[in-house]
C-alpha cells in the first residue's frame, strides 16, 4: 500500500517522506520569496532584492489588485458550483464523474442557445432580468436531465463494478458530449448576446463590474440553497446517509437508486447554473468549454477535501483566487516572463500544492488505511 | 415460554434455499418466528447466519422457496416494503452513520414513517430506555463510546417501529461488560413487548435469554429446540458451549 499521509509517529521516515518534506518546503519558501518581493517592490521600486529576481516587474496598483481578486473570486464562485457535482457524486458513488465538466458545457450551450432565441424576439434586451431567470431555469433542467441519463444509461449498469470501470467510462461519456456537440452546434465558438451596460461595466460606487456582482451573489444563493437542501431535508438526510454506508440506508428504507439519481439531478443543476454564470462572465461557448473549468472544479473539490460541500465552494474559491492573483504577485517577482498565461499552471500547482501538504485538502477527514490507493 | 403459539407465525422461512454466486449459502431452510417471542439462530462462521438475515429481509432474493410476513409472501417485496411492513435489524458491528449526529440517526430509523406524534412519542420511549443516549444528541455518532453506539443503534432500530427486531450478532466486537448489558438490553426491549430474532455465535449467552433457537450448519438447520433443550443437547455442548465456557 502506497501511503498518501506522512509519517505516523514512530514509524521510520523513508526517502519517499524525506522528499515530501523537502517539496513542502520548497513550495513554502518560493511562496514566501515571491510575496515578500511583491511587497518590498510596492515600497521601494529600487531595492536590490526586487531588481536583482526580475528587474522589468512592475507592481500593481491597489485597484489592479482589488481588481484581481474579484475577478478570481467570480470565477472561483463557478468552479465550486461545479466542484459541487464531482464532490457529491464521489461521496454517494466513490468515482470521479470526468463527464461533469461537459455537463456544465451544455448548460453554457443552451444558454447561448436560448438568449439568442430570446435576444432574436427582442426580450433578451427588455426583459434582462427576466430573460436570464428564464436561461437559467431551462439551462438547469436541460443538465439535470443530461447527468441523469447520464447516470443512467452509462454508470448504473456498471454499479458494483471496480471504480477505475466508471472513471474510464466516465471519460468516454465526456467525449461523447463534446462531439454531440459538434455535430449537433458546429465546430466554432458561438457567442452570447449583448449584455445590458450595467452588467458590462463597473458599478460606479464599488467599482465592480456587475457581472462579477451577479456571479457571486447567485452562487451564494445557490451554495446556501443547496446547504439547506441537504442538511434539513430529509432527502438530504438520505443523501448522507446513503454517501456513508449504502448498504444500512437501504436498510432504513431509503431508496438507494432514487437517491443516487436526486445527487446527480443536483449536480447537474448546478453545472447547468454554473454555465450560465461562464456566459455571463465570458459570453463565448465552444465544445472543449467544459474541459478546463471542469479539471479545475474537479481540482477545487480536491483541495476542499472531496465529498465535503463546504469544501467544494472554498477548494474553488481558493483556485479561483490563487490563478488570478498567483501569477502577477508570485511569479512575477520572482522574474517569471509572460505571467498572465500561467494561470493555468498555478492552478495545478496549488492543487499539487495542497495535496501534499494536506492530502485530505482544506475540510477534508483523514481517510482510514483500507480506503486508501 | 412460549407452548401456545398464535395460528399465524409473524415472520416465516419456508424450505428456503439461497446461493451467493456459486456458494449454496441457505439449503431447505425452515424458521417460524411467533408475536412476542425471544429467539435465536445459532451457528459458527459461514453457517449461512447473515444469509439468513439478508434473505429475511430482501437483500437477497431466495433461489426457491418463500419468505412470509405475516401471512403475505415477500420473496418480490424490496427492503423498503418490509421495513415499513414492520422488520427491521440492529447489524452486526452497530454500523451507524458515524459523520451524521446521534439525532439524524435516529431520525433516519423512521425513514418511511410520517406519523409525526407517533415518532415523538418513540423518541421519549427510547430516551427513557437510553438516557445517555438523549445526552449525546447533538454529537456525531462517531464520537460516542462502544457501548453508547449500541445503544443508539437499537434506538435507531427502535425507531421504526418494528414488529419483529432482528439482531445480527450482538455479542461481536464488544468488551465482555457490554456485551452482558446489551443482552439486559434486549430482554428489556423483549419485556416491552417486541418480538426479538437474534443471530449469535454465542451460544451460552443466548440460549440464557431465549425461548427457542435453532442450530444452523453449512447452511442447513440441524437443530430446532427449546433454548432449555438446546443447552442440554449434548451435539451442541461440544461444538458450542464448550467453546463458550472455555
Amino acid at each position: 500500500m502506497i501511503r498518501t499521509g506522512g509519517p505516523r509517529r514512530g514509524a521510520p521516515r523513508t526517502g519517499v517522506d524525506r522528499f515530501l518534506t523537502f517539496m513542502r518546503v520548497a513550495i513554502l519558501t518560493l511562496v514566501a520569496v515571491g510575496i515578500l518581493a511583491f511587497v518590498w517592490q510596492e515600497i521601494d521600486t529600487d531595492n536590490p532584492f526586487a531588481r536583482w529576481a526580475n528587474p522589468d516587474a512592475t507592481g500593481l496598483t491597489g485597484a489592479q489588485f482589488r481588481g484581481l481578486i474579484i475577478s478570481g473570486v467570480a470565477q472561483g464562485c463557478m468552479y465550486g458550483l461545479i466542484a459541487l457535482g464531482y464532490s457529491m457524486v464521489y461521496g454517494v458513488l466513490g468515482f470521479i464523474n470526468f463527464a461533469h465538466g461537459e455537463v456544465f458545457m451544455v448548460g453554457a450551450m443552451t444558454g447561448m442557445i436560448t438568449s439568442n432565441k430570446l435576444a432574436d424576439a427582442g426580450l433578451w434586451e427588455s426583459n434582462f432580468i427576466g430573460s436570464l431567470i428564464f436561461i437559467v431555469i431551462v439551462s438547469m433542467i436541460v443538465c439535470t436531465l443530461v447527468a441523469v441519463i447520464m447516470e443512467r444509461v452509462a454508470y448504473r449498469p456498471l454499479r458494483g463494478s471496480p471504480r477505475l470501470i466508471p472513471l474510464i467510462t466516465s471519460i468516454g461519456v465526456s467525449f461523447f458530449i463534446q462531439n454531440a456537440s459538434i455535430v449537433l452546434l458546429g465546430p466554432a465558438a458561438k457567442a452570447y448576446p449583448d449584455v445590458p451596460d450595467w452588467v458590462k461595466d463597473k458599478h460606479t460606487f464599488i467599482q465592480i463590474e456587475g457581472s462579477r456582482i451577479l456571479v457571486v451573489v447567485v452562487a451564494a444563493v445557490s451554495m446556501g440553497v443547496l446547504w439547506y437542501l441537504v442538511e434539513h431535508t430529509r432527502g438530504g438526510k438520505a443523501m448522507r446517509a446513503v454517501a456513508e454506508d449504502a448498504e444500512i440506508a437501504a436498510l432504513m428504507g431509503i431508496n438507494v437508486n432514487r437517491t443516487i439519481v436526486k445527487v446527480f439531478a443536483v449536480g447537474g443543476a448546478m453545472a447547468g447554473l454554473a454555465g450560465i454564470l461562464w456566459g455571463i462572465l465570458f459570453r463565448s461557448v465552444i465544445h472543449t468549454t467544459g474541459f478546463l473549468p471542469g479539471i479545475k472544479a474537479f481540482s477545487a473539490a480536491v483541495v476542499g477535501g472531496i465529498g465535503h460541500l463546504g469544501g467544494a465552494m472554498a477548494g474553488g474559491l481558493s483556485i479561483g483566487v490563487a490563478e488570478s492573483v498567483g501569477p502577477l504577485l508570485i511569479l512575477e517577482p520572482l522574474g517569471v516572463s509572460g505571467v498572465s498565461q500561467l494561470r493555468d499552471a498555478v492552478a495545478f500547482a496549488v492543487l499539487i500544492g495542497v495535496l501534499l501538504l494536506r492530502p485530505a485538502g482544506i475540510f477534508g477527514e483523514r481517510l482510514p488505511a483500507e480506503d486508501r490507493a | 415460554m412460549s407452548t401456545e403459539q398464535p395460528a399465524e407465525p409473524l415472520l416465516e422461512m419456508r424450505s428456503v434455499n439461497a446461493h451467493y454466486g456459486a456458494v449454496h449459502a441457505l439449503r431447505d431452510v425452515d424458521l417460524s418466528i411467533y408475536e412476542g417471542e425471544l429467539v435465536c439462530l445459532l451457528g459458527g462462521n459461514a453457517s449461512g447466519k447473515s444469509t439468513t438475515l439478508k434473505t429475511l429481509l430482501g437483500m437477497l432474493k431466495p433461489t426457491s422457496g418463500e419468505v412470509v410476513l405475516d401471512g403475505e409472501v415477500v420473496n418480490d417485496r424490496p427492503t423498503s416494503y418490509r421495513v415499513a411492513r414492520g422488520v427491521t435489524m440492529v447489524p452486526e458491528n452497530r454500523r451507524l452513520f458515524k459523520r451524521l449526529s446521534v439525532r439524524e440517526n435516529l431520525d433516519l430509523g423512521a425513514y418511511l414513517r410520517s406519523d409525526t406524534d407517533g415518532i415523538a412519542a418513540d423518541l421519549e420511549r427510547i430516551f427513557e430506555l437510553f438516557p445517555r443516549v438523549k445526552e449525546r444528541l447533538g454529537q456525531k455518532a462517531g464520537t460516542l463510546s462502544g457501548g453508547e453506539q449500541q445503544m443508539v443503534a437499537m434506538g435507531r432500530a427502535l425507531m421504526a417501529k418494528p414488529r419483529v427486531l432482528l439482531m445480527d450478532e450482538p455479542s461481536m466486537g464488544l468488551a465482555p461488560a457490554l456485551v452482558q448489558q446489551n443482552f439486559e438490553l434486549i430482554q428489556q426491549i423483549h419485556g416491552a413487548g417486541l418480538t426479538v430474532f437474534m443471530v449469535e455465535q454465542n451460544a451460552n449467552m443466548a440460549l440464557s435469554i431465549a425461548d427457542r433457537g435453532w442450530v444452523l450448519q453449512t447452511g442447513r438447520v440441524v437443530l430446532d429446540d427449546t433454548a432449555e433443550n438446546l443447552l442440554a443437547h449434548p451435539d451442541l455442548r461440544a461444538s458450542y458451549l464448550g467453546q463458550a465456557d472455555a
